[in-house]
């Protein structure tokens, strides 16, 4: 028991953990949130009386609540969670900073959460898509990412492994470009009533192309790198060997740096943003298949020959199907791409549909076969309380996606078929409101996708719950003298 | 000497198109080389190295 308790405390001393167990709850409770924010504003699209008539419950105060606490709060404090474990781990050295530096981005982080989610409910916004904070929050951010590079940054400078592990490339990656975007996107000046209202420094075209350079490459570097650091790491862990092709991972790593900035054009398509600047932001996206394919091929691959792993551990069936997901969606996104199939998807929900396939089906799966595995490693337990009710999470989850993204195909499909109709005589087919009306069974397929998933999640929640309070501690081996480093000594 | 700089601003953005290119090109030809096979395999085992 002594020597137990010794090789615990022993762990501590090499590695920051306390923050990362703050940061791996924050993850599940935000991430309920925000599925449960979703569900709710799916039903008053599919039931408008929903909306209840009051200002503060309107779908457009509670979309911004949804998008921020699925992305910011759930994806946020994930890749928080992962990437201070992962840097860690794999320098062999302690966060710089220490516990201090953790827990300041923790309630530093949790912070910036709450403000920017009063804010949208009381009706403070920039109105700019995932950028809606005003701009205190955006300060506020602004110093706790830099402190956030510090300690990613100092604990890569005192590594222990002569080689920076390809997983921290793609977390310092999106660590950096987040931190350019963001400033960049909210330069805003505060003026009029109050303190709650700035206006941006650019105006028009100019103004929505910068908006839509950020709102892209948030999805590339927030979404896409920082979630590719997470497979990087975790399954080569569950699946107990090293990842397929590691001269891959650096050849699709630079391609992925070197094009993905430049496909955010596409979001304007048939805008007074200048032609040249359409076809670049279209070709840009499309030569991006190529990287992302190459994450793909590298994450699934890692399987080969122990693709028996599938079946027997449900943790890594999550991040092996989020990798899957992230295929489908990165294919999926070119063709979107395309100026002629964008005339014809762009406004609808197809948009919706493939964001979703990518949120739910990417990010969040990659996130759960990441809690899967980490939360009894972070609480020294012997593994998690039930497999099968992992199992259950997949399969209910699952479902959900795919009832979500058809029900989105077929009615975002139906919906830019409706807009562009024409009669005998070239008056438009329909008008607007029979399109809206023509969407409701969809809606009420999506809504119930929506629960779905929302009900995995609760699963995962009673899960983790269990693992933590009733599964048996690892008895920890005493850590060898040569374990500790030279400060703890 | 800003306004030749900005006269010949076309020019200097295709250069730089040019040596992101050749930037690329040196990073496949660095990571393909076959003198870096056994290294890179042992980069890739470093997860798996570490003491729990």
């Amino acid at each position: 028991m002594a020597a137990m308790a010794a090789g615990t405390a022993l762990r501590e001393l090499r590695y920051v953990e306390g923050p990362i167990r703050a940061f791996a709850i924050a993850t599940v409770f935000w991430g309920v949130v925000g599925f449960l924010m979703g569900v709710v504003i799916a039903a008053q699209l599919a039931w408008p009386l929903l909306n209840l008539d009051l200002e503060w419950t309107t779908f457009g105060r509670l979309r911004p609540v949804h998008t921020s606490a699925v992305i910011f709060a759930f994806g946020g404090n994930a890749l928080f969670c992962t990437s201070l474990y992962v840097v860690q781990r794999t320098c062999r050295a302690r966060l710089f900073g220490g516990e201090e530096m953790g827990w300041f981005l923790f309630w530093g982080y949790q912070l910036v959460i709450v403000t920017a989610a009063l804010g949208y409910v009381l009706g403070v916004t920039q109105g700019k898509e995932y950028a809606e904070p005003e701009w205190y929050v955006d300060l506020w951010l602004t110093v706790v990412w830099v402190f956030y590079l510090v300690a990613f940054g100092g604990t890569i400078l005192r590594r222990e492994e002569p080689h920076i592990y390809v997983a921290n490339w793609f977390y310092l990656a999106f660590i950096i470009t987040v931190a350019m975007l963001h400033i960049g996107n909210n330069l805003a000046l505060p003026i009029g009533d109050g303190l709650a209202k700035s206006y941006g420094l650019a105006a028009g075209v100019q103004d929505a192309m910068i908006q839509w350079w950020y709102g892209h490459n948030a999805v590339g570097f927030f979404l896409t790198a920082g979630f590719l650091g997470m497979m990087y790491y975790f399954i080569p862990k569950q699946a107990e060997r090293p990842v397929y092709s590691y001269r891959l991972s650096i050849v699709h790593f630079w391609a992925l740096i070197f094009l993905y900035i430049w496909a955010g054009p596409h979001h304007l398509h048939y805008t007074a943003l200048p032609d040249w600047a359409q076809t670049l932001g279209m070709v840009f996206s499309i030569m991006l298949w190529m990287p992302s394919w190459g994450g793909m091929i590298n994450g699934i691959m890692t399987l080969s020959g122990a693709w028996d792993k599938l079946r027997t551990n449900p943790g890594l069936r999550f991040s092996v199907t989020a990798v899957g997901f992230y295929g489908m969606s990165t294919f999926e996104g070119p063709v979107m791409s395309i100026k002629a199939v964008n005339a014809l998807s762009h406004y609808t929900d197809w948009t919706v549909g493939h964001v979703h396939s990518g949120a739910m089906g990417w990010v969040g799966f990659v996130t759960f076969g990441a809690l899967y595995w980490l939360v009894p490693v972070l609480w020294r337990k012997k593994g998690l309380y039930s497999e099968r009710l992992v199992s259950w999470h997949f399969w209910i989850a699952t479902l959900g996606i795919v009832l979500y993204i058809t029900a989105m195909w077929v009615s975002g499909i139906m919906q830019g078929l409706m807009w562009r109709a024409y009669d005998e005589l070239g008056f438009l087919q329909y008008s607007f409101i029979e399109t809206v009306a023509a969407m409701h069974p969809y809606y009420v397929i999506r809504f119930l996708g929506g629960v779905l998933y929302l009900s995995g999640a609760l699963i995962m929640v009673y899960n983790l719950w269990k693992t933590v309070t009733e599964v048996p501690r690892v008895e920890e081996a005493a850590v060898p003298a040569r374990a500790v480093p030279a400060a703890a000594q | 000497m800003l306004e030749t700089l900005a006269e010949h601003q076309s020019l200097f953005s295709t250069l730089w198109v040019v040596w992101f290119f050749l930037l690329f090109i040196g990073i496949l030809v660095w990571v393909l080389r076959p003198s870096q096979r056994r290294q890179l395999e042992r980069h890739a085992d470093i997860p798996l190295r570490e003491e729990r």
